[in-house]
């Protein structure tokens, strides 16, 4: 009884740390729309900042105000790291397409990476103990340590302060009003800049709060800012975008789940040993699933006002210029006498690069024509690579079934999981297909009777040799893109594009709409198997990071990179992407302070993505 | 001791160059290049360290005239954790770069991608920290050697402790992912082939880097264990010990930690290291031995900083390869593997042979108690396991091995 | 026979009755306004017969054959074409790509992944848009037409599946008063070319009077009158509704 006591309060205080974190990001996307990666980086930033006023500089000591200001300066200083980067960098490009903000923020999480690696070295830095909450309480029998009870209550005064902020003041007024309808906001004359400033404040400083009072508790290290954000994305998302409340109920209940599942004793269903207790990575994708399904919006989360948030317009798509198709040709042909000038090694990349092009493409056609952003594309790809491995692994395949097995299982994927994703739209639609990725990840990487685990499954070579791989990878990503490229201009494609453009008008001409989404995603689906099933044979081997975040993160890179709005864009952005990437990873060891600060410069320079600025140029008479 | 071998070995170089063998002729100038992998960014805390250790023994080769007085180079390349990356950077380093051989690697997984290409391309890959038992059992291959004590070797030199202990309810915390897995089910296999009463009452596998430490010790003290075996290491090691300190976790229980005593671990608890845990580890400043007082010197002279574990694992998989080159006399890598099966070379840490069975290199490691003095953490009572004598038997290393590894 | 019959049409929101039993029918090539103060129930009205909202009571029937509550698109297939209020094209495709992706909805060629669409029906829907006087700006952009001209561009888009019937949600909404009555009388022409039933909206009464053949008045989700426009007009509870009489025009 009192273990289940002392465990409520477990789960209690893990949820005041997680909604910290999570409130932050909540109130910056309800305003600004922007799906702030970076929010992690500000939560290490403020962890770091934190400890060198308390511990680092060492002239502050032990002392109470040392320490809580200490903390608390740490957070604002983040705070105003945060309008910078607002100022300079987020201002520029609140009016490029939907989520090509997140390209930003990547770049600006690979560089704070460097950055802090820079001023405060790799290893991990232990923070001094809250002063004066060292000890633990007396739960019934238990000890409880003091500073997790003052945790437990931190999480509520903040909430609490939070609301006095957005309903006792204009200021918080305006953000509630900004939150339901951005464009109301404007057309009562406030300065939405300076509203959105100050929104990007507050978030920064609040996860930089977050991270400062995890000190007493953990080591300050260098993972922390990935290991948060995924969790933060899942709290938002549970509670409703937005919705400050609604982050602590989802806090509350995952940190729940979380700390009681641990409890959960080994059973047996049908001869087979099922640990519950051994899931943890699971729960928290699992209940975002759930609750996505079953109210779309978060918990406590409110549908966005529709005709205003489908209010970009997207451009016409044209035939492919001439000039272009002869550069199309040209390339191809070029790729074909490759191996008679490329060494090994080159012959190797161009491999990979086409590999991604096939990957990239197969995420554009949802994303672009169909307008389902995916945050989880690698689900897709690390079921196609494992369904060739795993045929390989036991049933002794023949590479010619490998690669049919990989998008077979890739396209069932999809199609399970699109079923469910169609049902969505916008952030929403790609959290739930980040939630399935989560899931086939886990299952890769937990089910290790059959997946092999972390560990993976090796020994899957191809049955040609480099150069013959390499013409195979060709024919079959140019086949590919070439498929994906017809469907587009297919009557199929029109439907897709109407789906997109207009659900009203589409379903008023007989379009199924969901149908023809769910469609669209699986055949993404099938396109980004069968490059998981060449990676597969490419590299050899097959590991649950193929359908882990970082992966799916690249894809969606190079969609961005190149510009959704363009059928070769991601063909572009996959190739400058991976390029950059492969020649930075051997030119310098500072090379993800370098590939961000390169990301950051393509997303100023060309809010279109690249290929969306060319065919800007091009046709700009057109007026489209 | 180790200048000495060095000079021997020198001596031997140059009576190869007096007698005129045409392969050292004939590659005399080209420098020999190892293609070094790593996961330089996302393993920055460990791969530092591990580094430096590195140059200091290639830095000594090379002033001891290089191998045949060709000059050893390093590639170094930064997998980012990513297998698929690291196989990418083994392409590149092989095809373009031309490397002799390939070294490195930190995660299993990582290691076995390795290896896997290694075996494909028929290269030598000679796998550093890589503790994964894998790596030389189940998918070992002939291209394939490992350096350091692998998780069957640790947790079997903490079994032998364990079952010294008058208790039998053990419970377990392990990161849940391959290296956690493996070291409990084989504390726990080997703990109770050597003490059958024992019982085993709590298993914890919280996701690595991710603890719920208050929760994982909450639910490891509800089925009040007389022991803990803990395989959690870094941030989570530091948030378990936290957690369990404030709550009396460990109060009145022995716990048993894989390579808690290491300083890489160790040092970041500072003065809330635990006390009287049993660990692998290695105590750099205690230990002694000419050839390890020698490293330690040289390493402090080099970078004015003391040696952690992962120096000595550059330092001595350095060492190994300079000793294979020595004795091969090529680069020819049928010959370089023959040369690594069986091969005999001085660590840091004393005598160290590269199994012919499997491939699995000697090394040991320190097993002893973690004490605080002067408000760090550091390992008494130690003693040098030496790790010959914590591998299963040949037979069963002949079973667990592919036939045509 | 009438094309569309309604009968005994209900659907509250929380306990307030937004149609409150309405029955009307409309004829082929009849040109009927639905009329009425805002808050009187036309939307509502009009979202049910579409699909997009389900009746709680009443029948809906298109040639006799019951389609209540049917979804918008198994509407359309019966031949349904409808405009909305605010204007819903495919923003991201030109004007003759709108109606030939219409036709090919029609046609069954949506579920095509390799067919060319830009060339499929394309002089079919040149000569549709023909029709609407849009022919000649068959290859702009949709997001960038005026506002008017996209009206017709709907009226096009609603006239691909050779409708029976035609709803059109306040068509001249946001339309100079010019514009308004010349697409109402364009509606009229092909109506009754085509000998299509159309059902409309309105708060321009010079258009209401002016093209509809019959005019029905709904007040709060009931039906107070109905009959040609000269007698809708006369109607005393509709001049009460209107605020007094005499100014029924403008106003929303």
């Amino acid at each position: 009884m009192s273990a289940l006591a002392v465990q409520f309060l477990n789960g209690l205080a893990s949820a005041s740390a997680l909604f910290l974190v999570a409130c932050g990001l909540s109130i910056i996307f309800g305003v600004s729309r922007i799906v702030n990666f970076a929010h992690g980086s500000f939560y290490m930033l403020g962890a770091y900042l934190a400890w060198t006023f308390t511990r680092g500089l060492g002239w502050v000591g032990y002392g109470p105000l040392g320490f809580w200001g200490g903390i608390l300066a740490a957070a604002l200083i983040v705070g105003l790291i945060g309008v910078l980067i607002e100022l300079v960098l987020l201002r520029r490009i609140y009016q490029a397409p939907e989520l090509f903000q997140l390209l930003a923020t990547f770049g600006v999480v690979l560089v704070v990476q460097d950055v802090t690696m820079a001023i405060w070295g790799a290893q991990d830095l232990l923070g001094p103990r809250a002063p004066g909450l060292r000890g633990a309480i007396d739960v019934m029998g238990q000890r409880f340590p003091q500073y997790d009870a003052l945790l437990i209550l931190i999480g509520p005064v903040v909430l609490g302060l939070l609301w006095l902020l957005f309903n006792r003041t204009r200021w918080g007024t305006l953000v509630r009003a900004a939150t339901a309808d951005r464009e109301m906001v404007a057309a009562l004359g406030v300065d939405q800049r300076k509203l959105f400033t100050s929104v990007f404040f507050l978030g920064t400083f609040l996860a930089a709060l977050g991270g400062g009072l995890q000190l007493p508790r953990e080591p300050v290290q260098l993972h922390m800012d990935m290991a948060i954000i995924a969790d933060a994305f899942v709290v938002v998302v549970v509670g409703g975008m937005g919705s400050v409340g609604g982050a602590y109920l989802a806090a509350l209940l995952i940190a729940q789940l979380q700390a009681f599942m641990l409890l959960v004793p080994d059973f047996e269903i049908a001869g087979l040993t099922i640990s519950i207790a051994k899931m943890t990575l699971i729960p928290s994708f699992l209940v975002m699933a759930v609750v996505l399904i079953a109210r779309p919006y978060g918990l406590l989360g409110k549908a966005p006002s529709h005709a205003r948030t489908q209010a970009s317009v997207e451009p016409v798509v044209r035939v492919t210029p001439p000039l272009l198709a002869k550069f199309g040709f040209a390339t191809v042909a070029a790729l074909i006498l490759l191996p008679l000038i490329a060494d090994e090694y080159g012959l190797m990349v161009a491999t990979e690069i086409l590999i991604f092009v096939l990957m990239a493409a197969s995420l554009h056609f949802m994303m672009g024509p169909g307008g389902m952003a995916s945050f989880g594309h690698a689900a897709y790809f690390g079921l196609g690579a494992y369904g060739a491995a795993l045929a390989a692994k036991h049933f002794d395949a023949p590479m010619e079934a490998g690669l049919v097995a990989g998008p077979v299982l890739a396209t069932l994927g999809g199609i399970l999981f699109g079923w469910f994703c169609v049902r969505l739209s916008g952030v929403y639609l790609a959290m739930l297909t980040l939630a399935f990725a989560q899931i086939v990840w886990s299952i890769a990487f937990q089910w290790v009777a059959v997946t092999g685990g972390d560990n993976g499954v090796l020994g899957v070579w191809p049955s040609i040799g480099k150069t013959g791989f390499f013409y195979l990878s060709l024919a079959l990503a140019v086949v590919g893109v070439l498929l994906l490229r017809r469907a587009i201009y297919s009557p199929f494609g029109y439907a897709l594009r109407g789906a997109r453009d207009s659900a009203l008008r589409a379903d008023a001409i007989g379009i199924d709409v969901k149908r023809v989404q769910w469609t669209a995603f699986a055949i993404a689906a099938s396109f980004a198997g069968l490059a998981g099933a060449l990676f597969a044979y490419f590299k050899g081997s097959v590991f649950p990071t193929y359908a882990a975040i970082p992966k799916s993160v690249d894809a969606l890179m190079m969609v961005l990179l190149g510009g959704v709005q363009t059928i070769s864009g991601p063909l572009v952005g996959a190739a400058v992407y991976m390029g950059l990437h492969e020649q930075l990873v051997r030119a310098t060891e500072l090379w993800r302070l370098v590939l961000g600060i390169a990301i950051i410069a393509l997303v100023l320079a060309f809010p279109q993505g690249i290929a969306g600025f060319a065919a800007k140029r091009w046709a700009k008479e057109d007026g489209a | 001791m180790t200048l000495k071998r060095r000079e021997l070995l020198a001596g031997t170089a140059a009576a190869g160059v007096l007698l005129g063998s045409p392969t050292v002729l004939r590659a005399q100038n080209a420098p020999i290049r190892i293609g070094e992998i790593n996961s330089y960014s996302t393993q920055a805390a460990f791969l530092g360290p591990y580094r430096n250790g590195w140059n200091l023994a290639l830095e000594e080769a090379n002033a001891a005239g290089g191998i045949d007085s060709r000059r050893l180079e390093t590639l170094f390349r930064d997998d980012a954790g990513k297998p698929e990356d690291a196989v990418r950077h083994a392409g590149e380093l092989v095809a373009a770069e031309k490397v002799d051989l390939l070294a490195g690697g930190f995660l299993s997984n990582i290691g076995l991608a390795v290896a896997g290409y290694a075996k494909q391309n028929k290269k030598l890959y000679v796998a550093s920290e890589p503790l994964t038992d894998a790596i030389v059992w189940s998918q070992g291959n002939r291209y394939t050697f490992r350096l350091r004590p692998s998780t069957y070797m640790q947790a079997a030199m903490l079994v032998e402790e364990a079952a010294k202990l008058p208790i039998t309810r053990w419970a377990t915390i392990s990161p849940n992912y391959e290296y956690g897995q493996s070291a409990v089910k084989w504390f726990k296999e080997l703990l109770v082939k050597k003490k059958p009463g024992v019982q085993f009452v709590a298993e914890q596998f919280p996701a690595l880097g991710r603890i719920d430490a208050g929760a994982t010790a909450q639910a490891i003290a509800a089925a009040n264990p007389e022991g803990i075996f803990n395989v959690t290491f870094a941030a989570d090691l530091a948030n378990l010990v936290r957690q369990g300190n404030t709550r009396g976790l460990f109060e009145r229980r022995a716990v048993v930690s894989m390579l808690t005593g290491e300083p890489e671990y160790l040092d970041p608890l500072a003065d809330e290291a635990p006390e009287g845990w049993i660990v692998t580890g290695y105590p750099w400043d205690q230990v002694n031995t000419p050839n390890h007082v020698k490293f330690r010197e040289a390493y402090r002279r080099r970078f004015n900083d003391y040696p952690r574990l992962g120096s000595v694992v550059g330092y001595d998989t350095v060492n190994a390869i300079v000793t294979m080159l020595r004795q091969s006399r090529t680069t020819d890598t049928e010959k370089m593997v023959d040369a690594m099966e069986g091969l005999k070379f001085q660590s840091a840490f004393g005598d160290v042979e590269f199994r012919k069975i499997d491939h699995q290199a000697t090394l040991g490691a320190f097993v002893g108690k973690t004490k605080l003095v002067n408000g760090k953490g550091t390992m008494v009572d130690w003693r040098y396991a030496d790790g010959k004598d914590y591998l299963p038997s040949d037979a069963e290393v002949a079973a667990m091995r592919p036939k045509d590894a | 026979m009438s094309v569309l019959s309604v009968r005994g049409l209900h659907k509250s929101f929380g306990g307030v009755e937004a149609v409150a039993g309405v029955d009307f029918d409309v004829a082929a090539g009849e040109m009927l306004a639905l009329i009425g103060p805002n808050g009187a129930g036309k939307t509502t009205c009009f979202n049910m017969l579409m699909g997009q909202l389900r009746p709680d009571a009443g029948t809906v029937s298109l040639d006799g054959a019951d389609i209540t509550g049917l979804p918008p698109r198994a509407i359309w297939r019966r031949g349904v074409g409808r405009t909305f209020q605010i204007t819903a094209t495919f923003a991201s495709m030109t004007v003759a790509e709108n109606v030939q992706t219409a036709l090919m909805s029609y046609r069954g060629d949506l579920g095509r992944f390799f067919a060319r669409a830009a060339t499929l029906h394309a002089d079919d829907a040149v000569a549709l848009l023909d029709q609407v006087g849009m022919a000649d700006q068959r290859d702009r952009a949709c997001g960038v037409l005026a506002y008017g001209d996209l009206k017709r561009v709907e009226l096009a888009v609603a006239l691909a599946n050779a409708p029976r019937l035609l709803l059109m949600d306040e068509p001249t909404a946001g339309m100079a008063p010019k514009e308004r009555v010349a697409l109402m009388e364009l509606t009229g022409r092909l109506a009754r070319a085509r000998n299509i039933a159309v059902l409309f909206t309105e708060h321009d009464m010079d258009v209401v009077f002016g093209q509809a053949d019959r005019v029905i008045v709904l007040n709060r989700g009931k039906l107070i009158a109905q009959g040609t426009p000269a007698e809708v007009r006369a109607h005393k509870a509709v001049r009460d509704v209107y605020l007094g009489g005499g100014t029924m025009s403008g106003g929303h």
